[in-house]
């Protein structure tokens, strides 16, 4: 975890509404895991103060720039924006890598990534990363409308089997991830799942996989004003395990997105305002993070 | 020139005026992974209360112009586990720790208090955070009320004893020279100046507030002119109260401004979620200034503006 200076390599775009930045970042590069992030200052403007976490999609270790990175974003405000504007040779400002990633399986597994709209940007780092430790990868992309599927081509690359969602049929199958979910998992025979996505998204993956004992692992995405874990915003609450002479109420805690996540257990979760996370205390996975240490 | 960056602020000595905000920088275990704490002024923790106290729903947080608006809720461990696990660890590394106290009650007040004295080897000083709401009173902030800011400032300095303690104001209040005097007069060994302004912000697409706690307070840049004016106030009417000036801090300028309205150090806040080293840079930065203008000593520019002439 340091601060550091990154060039922009290049600019691209992916499809009409994602932007692509790859920047040289040797230090960061070198040790960044998929589902990790960097935390971005957004231009020296004083009236937007705060960085911008953003998930890392790609990382190359190797050829004549050191290790680079690539971040994927759409302009949804000014931060935004300001990186869409940046050219080859601007200098960017990133602390990283941040929070803690994904954690991959301890034997050979079959593993199913499932990425909606934006918020596959990880994915596809993290499927580098099992691919090369010989795991089996299938993947689940969804978004509202085609042009807002990550780079669909890349997908059917990295995957052995590869299903498209969109919400309004315009490509692939009409409907949700969760849709195509259980038929995947029977036909991939899945045994742990990555998800990354919008909450209710993530919910609902969450949802099948404890109905089916599959390990779930959800990337978030927060707000947060540090990322560094000192600010206390970009809290999610979760069912940890109860501790003796605790009340069930008492294990339910708002753990910091930015450095006890952004990599969570989806069963364990309490999303959206919801009483209870989907998973009982026994969801308790062969894939459990690590403790936190740093 | 060689210049001189400590202060006294009272009995407390300080190796550097410029200190990290409380809320801003945990209880250091995270900033230390990016500069050396003994090389801060102090490092003013997380707020404690006498129960870990879970926080607030989210979102906690949204960007404003210049700034942000924050209602966390002041989720923490507990006084228990600060004088456990962080205060150890503080001392270890040779950091000047400040312990930041909160409660509902005056009562939680003077309990943490009271922990803080017999278990806490190593504090130099106690800021007291009185801007939250009292439970006894309608929930109104116990720093929005002479009576209520000197029953607990007058508990916790029964409780101290020798530690200073510097009670953190409000500036949402119609006099804050009413409310600094009756925090003396119960006992403060100095004043934080100031907490985070009251504000609001509302999401026009979804017609719902911001944040999940509907208000906020609003940190950063945005707030600095208030900081001044509210030091520069309370400087002119209690001159020989020590004051920590916070508020929009990000540079040494920022850092000056406020030394000159009247404060003895500075802490800087927000923007350590910018910059977890900034401290340090608006410590060399005030250093530079120093060697600029021939000053030898901060003492030299406390209070300093010049208001005629």
């Amino acid at each position: 975890m340091i601060v550091a200076h990154g060039e922009v390599l290049t600019h691209k775009k992916y499809g009409e509404a994602y932007h692509s930045l790859t920047i040289v970042a040797p230090e960061i590069g070198a040790s960044i895991q998929p589902g990790q992030f960097v935390n971005i200052r957004c231009g020296k403007d004083r009236s937007h103060i705060l960085r911008r976490p953003f998930s890392v999609y790609r990382v190359h270790k190797r050829g004549g720039w050191a290790s680079t990175i690539e971040i994927v974003f759409d302009v949804r405000g000014p931060g935004s924006e300001y990186l869409s504007q940046l050219r080859s040779h601007a200098i960017i400002d990133l602390i990283g890598p941040l929070g803690r990633g994904f954690q991959m399986p301890k034997r050979r597994a079959h593993c199913l990534l499932i990425g909606g709209g934006i918020g596959a940007t990880p994915i596809f780092f993290l499927a580098d990363e099992l691919r090369n430790e010989g795991h089996r990868v299938d993947v689940i992309l969804g978004a509202r409308t085609v042009g807002l599927l990550l780079n669909p081509i890349e997908v059917r690359r990295v995957a052995s089997v590869s299903v498209t969602t969109t919400d309004d049929g315009s490509a692939g199958e009409q409907g949700l991830v969760t849709d195509v979910l259980p038929e995947t998992m029977e036909r991939c025979g899945t045994e742990v799942i990555y998800a990354c996505g919008p909450h209710p998204m993530l919910a609902a993956v969450s949802r099948v996989a404890v109905e089916h004992k599959v390990p779930v692992q959800v990337a978030v995405e927060e707000l947060m004003a540090c990322g560094y874990g000192v600010c206390m915003t970009c809290v999610m609450p979760l069912r940890r395990k109860k501790k003796r002479d605790e009340t069930p109420e008492d294990a339910i805690v708002y753990a910091r997105s930015c450095t006890e996540g952004p990599v969570f257990n989806g069963a364990h979760v309490i999303w959206n305002g919801a009483a209870e996370p989907v998973g009982d205390e026994e969801s308790e996975l062969s894939l459990e993070h690590a403790p936190p240490g740093n | 020139m060689a210049v001189d960056l400590s202060t006294t602020l009272g009995t407390l000595e300080l190796k550097s005026p410029v200190l990290v905000a409380s809320g801003t920088f945990g209880a250091g275990r995270e900033g230390a992974a990016f500069v050396d704490l003994s090389k801060l002024g102090g490092i003013i923790v997380k707020s404690m209360t006498l129960v870990p106290w879970k926080g607030k729903p989210t979102p906690r947080m949204c960007e404003t112009p210049s700034g942000m608006l924050n209602a966390i809720g002041i989720q923490n461990k507990g006084v228990d586990h600060f004088l456990s696990d962080d205060l150890p660890w503080l001392v270890k590394k040779k950091a000047t720790v400040v312990a930041s106290i909160a409660g509902n009650t005056v009562d939680e007040f003077v309990k943490v208090a009271d922990k803080l004295r017999t278990g806490g080897r190593g504090i130099a000083a106690v800021e007291v955070n009185i801007s939250c709401p009292n439970l006894e009173d309608r929930n109104n902030m116990f720093a929005h009320s002479t009576e209520a800011t000197a029953a607990v400032v007058g508990g916790v300095k029964a409780a101290l004893k020798r530690i200073p303690i510097f009670p953190k104001l409000s500036p949402n209040v119609t006099s804050l020279t009413d409310i600094a005097g009756a925090a003396i007069e119960a006992g403060a060994d100095g004043l934080a100046l100031i907490n985070t302004v009251f504000g609001m912000a509302i999401d026009t697409e979804t017609r719902r507030p911001k944040l999940a706690g509907t208000t906020g307070g609003l940190s950063g840049p945005a707030i600095r002119p208030v900081a001044v004016r509210a030091v520069h106030d309370v400087h002119r009417a209690f001159p020989h109260v020590p004051l920590i000036g916070q508020g929009g801090i990000s540079t040494g300028t920022d850092a000056l401004e406020l030394i000159l309205a009247g404060a003895s150090a500075v802490a800087v806040g927000t923007a350590n979620f910018v910059d977890p080293r900034i401290s340090l840079q608006v410590t060399s930065e005030i250093a530079a200034y120093m060697e600029r203008h021939g000053v030898e000593s901060i003492s030299e520019l406390v209070g300093g503006v010049k208001l005629e002439g």
